[in-house]
């Protein structure tokens, strides 16, 4: 082995085998990484990109602008404007204003026009005579005046508008021609016709399969704040009460080693076994109203507890016992001691791992299957609490669930709308359990 | 001979402060203290050396029931305190510890503000009715723990950004801020460089005059130098003990002689 006529082998000028070995299997793994990285990075931006694509245009609604002349003896015969006989006008009392608008505009623009009152009045979302009939119930004083309304436009030319729906695939579809397209490019040189920001995406409640464009998240969106309300007083107390005192009261015996690896399985059940069980024991047995966030909030409650326990015991055994050791030396009992300086120290922990489990909790579609969450169309907010906590409602990823089931693709663009929305809630409530994190880290 | 029983009157003047007969210490199976019995003088710094894993935290842990909190330890035999029974059943270890105070051998201040770490204690005792008597008692344990000028100035601001010294001597001043009677040390220079040990020395040696101060060391200088009795440990057996001048110049038993010249470490 030790060849003298070589001394040069042992330089460090030049790697051995051995390194050269070595340093190229570390940058083979290095390159591993990268590719796994690359992979990860390219899944999220087209995912990302995806749901942008498809989502962000059902936060855009078009609307039609019309002066239309609120007739005293269409809507108010007696002009005594007494609310119980303006209620007794249906919708269909509110179509020949509508026509009458659309002839004005014809009138004042000078379109061409072959189409028919019904057929102009066609462009727009079934739901706009009620719109102009609740307009003018909350606003009596306006009869017999002539208003400037926007008016919701039927999905298909909202669709026509961002490039959904075009002249050749409407062939076959009677729910719009094209001379109503020809109108509606018209309407729209003229400055009537305008795709403009809708809020009522975000704030208003769900409509019927007929008018996707009247369709909105926010009483979906009261639903799982409800459900949230309901984890958040249930699983933060009990949770911490119960890491509290296995972590730090609990003799260790093998009754508390029993309940310590249930708690992890339980965190690993699957929520439809949470939600079957709360269809069984909480409307079944207990009789709650069925599709209620109350009963909703107690099955994710269910869902939530084990991974708030298991990260509340884990920021508690982070907390150094000489911490324990100070406060006990000086006399201070055992719930002092874990109440004045342990509880604190581990609240950011348990805090972050509350916001979590709320996340979870949040995005959660399947246990809400069973418990007649999804499939419901709540068209009012909530009044009050007891109101959103019992009548039933649905929640955001059941809504998105539903929009998304529905045949007609303007509903499709809405799923996709809708899981921005939610999108946005969790990787807010992530941030802020991140931020939060990054904070209060060792303190101590 | 004449004079050996006066001698042993004359130290025993001090009255007893902690009379222990026949501990046993486990840790589940583990024998860790084997028939301790020692008797703790008031106004007495007393030094428990021996090599390390010799039972010298277990047996003053023994001593304010801090033993309580470790699941899997048994403590057996009699320690009384002022001749009362520190293990009867009926005794509240939380009282206990009011009366018997403990420094351990990491700081361990609250990550709370100095005033709020020495205040802790007197707090939850209810030492004082007014925030005037709190702030008498802080100003006066952070004197009495050698501190004060040192953290006057800033009293508010946090008792973790002290340094290692400073806030081994604030353990040290909450610990008194309590009055207790006896104050465990483990080991509270272990951690200190050595300008900070001989500041916490002195202070021990000041602390004598009002309590009776039991400290765990590992470096023998410092029982020769801060205390007035050592106790010496050896595998869980109290080998020797008398006063700290006879141990370290004429031990009795050759195990302490080998530790003390360094053969067993
Ligand atoms: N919490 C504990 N659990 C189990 N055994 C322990 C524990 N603390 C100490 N022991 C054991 O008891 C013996 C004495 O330890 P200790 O009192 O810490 O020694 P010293 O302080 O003299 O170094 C050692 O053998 C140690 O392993
Ligand atoms: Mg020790």
């Amino acid at each position: 082995m030790t060849d003298a006529s070589i001394p040069k082998a042992s330089t460090l000028l030049r790697p051995d085998a051995r390194t050269k070995k070595r340093n190229a299997s570390e940058a083979r793994f290095r390159f591993y990484g990268m590719v796994a990285i690359g992979i990860g990075l390219t899944m999220l931006l087209v995912l990302m990109f995806t749901i942008l694509t498809k989502g962000v245009g059902a936060f855009q609604q078009t609307f039609i602008t019309l002066q239309v002349e609120l007739l005293e003896n269409k809507l108010d015969k007696t002009g005594a404007r007494d609310l119980e006989l303006i209620k007794k006008v249906s919708t269909f009392g509110y179509a020949p204003l509508i026509a009458g608008g659309f002839n004005k505009v014809v009138a004042d623009t000078g379109i061409q026009t072959t189409l028919k009152p019904k057929d102009q009045s066609g462009i727009l979302s079934k739901s706009a005579p009620a719109q102009l009939r609740d307009y003018v119930l909350n606003d009596p004083d306006q009869i017999g005046k002539t208003i400037e309304f926007e008016f919701l436009a039927n999905s298909r030319v909202d669709g026509y508008l961002k490039g959904r729906v075009t002249r050749e695939s409407i062939a076959n579809d009677k729910n719009i021609s094209v001379e109503q397209l020809d109108f509606v490019d018209q309407l729209k040189q003229a400055g009537v016709l305008k795709k403009r920001f809708n809020m009522d995406f975000i704030l208003g409640a769900d409509a019927s399969d007929q008018r996707p464009e009247a369709a909105g998240m926010g009483v979906a969106m009261a639903g799982s704040f409800f459900m949230m309300l309901v984890v958040l007083a249930l699983a933060l107390p009990i949770g911490v009460a119960a890491s509290i005192y296995l972590e730090e009261f609990a003799a260790k015996n093998w009754i508390t080693d029993i309940i310590e690896v249930n708690i992890s399985n339980l965190a690993a059940v699957p929520s439809i076994v949470f939600g079957i069980l709360g269809l069984a024991v909480f409307i079944n047995y207990m009789h709650l109203p069925q599709s209620a966030p109350l009963v909703g909030g107690l099955v994710l409650t269910l869902m939530t507890l084990p991974t708030i326990i298991i990260s509340t015991r884990a920021s508690l055994k982070a907390v150094p016992p000489s911490i324990r050791d100070a406060a006990l030396g000086l006399g201070a009992s055992k719930m002092q001691s874990v109440f004045h300086h342990v509880l604190p120290l581990a609240a950011p922990g348990i805090l972050t791992g509350t916001i979590i489990g709320l996340a979870q909790a949040l995005g959660e579609t399947a246990p809400l299957l069973l418990i007649g969450m999804i499939g419901f169309i709540a068209s009012n907010a909530p009044g009050g609490i007891s109101e959103g906590l019992l009548s039933p409602n649905s929640a955001m990823p059941a809504q998105i669930y539903e929009w998304a089931k529905r045949a007609d693709p303007a509903f499709y663009e809405r799923a996709w709308g809708g899981i921005i929305i939610l999108l946005v809630f969790l990787v807010t409530m992530n941030t802020i359990a991140v931020i939060l994190r990054r904070r209060f880290e060792r303190r101590w | 001979m004449y004079d050996a029983p006066s001698l042993e009157n004359t130290l025993d003047q001090k009255a007893i402060k902690i009379a222990a007969t026949d501990v046993q210490v486990y840790y589940g199976d583990t024998h860790a203290i084997k028939d301790v019995s020692v008797q703790i003088q008031d106004n007495t710094v007393t030094a428990f050396i021996g090599p390390s894993g010799c039972g010298k935290s277990t047996f003053l842990r023994c001593l304010n029931r801090m033993n309580d909190t470790i699941d899997i330890c048994r403590v057996e035999g009699k320690i009384l305190l002022d001749n009362e029974d520190i293990y009867d059943p009926k005794v509240d270890p939380v009282q206990l510890r009011a009366k018997v105070g403990m420094v351990f051998q990491k700081p361990n201040p609250f990550p709370k503000s100095i005033y709020d770490n020495i205040a802790y204690g007197p707090k939850i005792h209810g030492l004082a009715r007014t925030k005037a008597e709190l702030d008498e008692i802080v100003e006066k344990s952070l004197r009495r723990g050698a501190i004060w000028d040192e953290v006057k100035d800033r009293l508010q601001s946090p008792g973790t950004g002290l340094s290692g010294g400073q806030q081994q001597r604030l353990c040290i001043a909450r610990a008194i801020a309590t009055e207790p009677e006896v104050l465990l040390m483990d080991e509270p220079c272990s951690a200190l460089d050595p300008i900070a040990t001989a500041q916490v020395e002195e202070l021990i040696d000041e602390l004598r005059a009002n309590f009776s101060v039991v400290i765990v060391t590992h470096s023998m200088q410092q029982a020769a130098r801060v205390s007035q009795k050592t106790a010496f440990f050896h595998l869980g057996n109290l080998v020797e003990y008398g006063d700290t001048s006879q141990i370290f110049t004429t031990p009795v038993d050759p195990r302490t002689e080998s530790y003390i010249t360094g053969r067993i470490g």
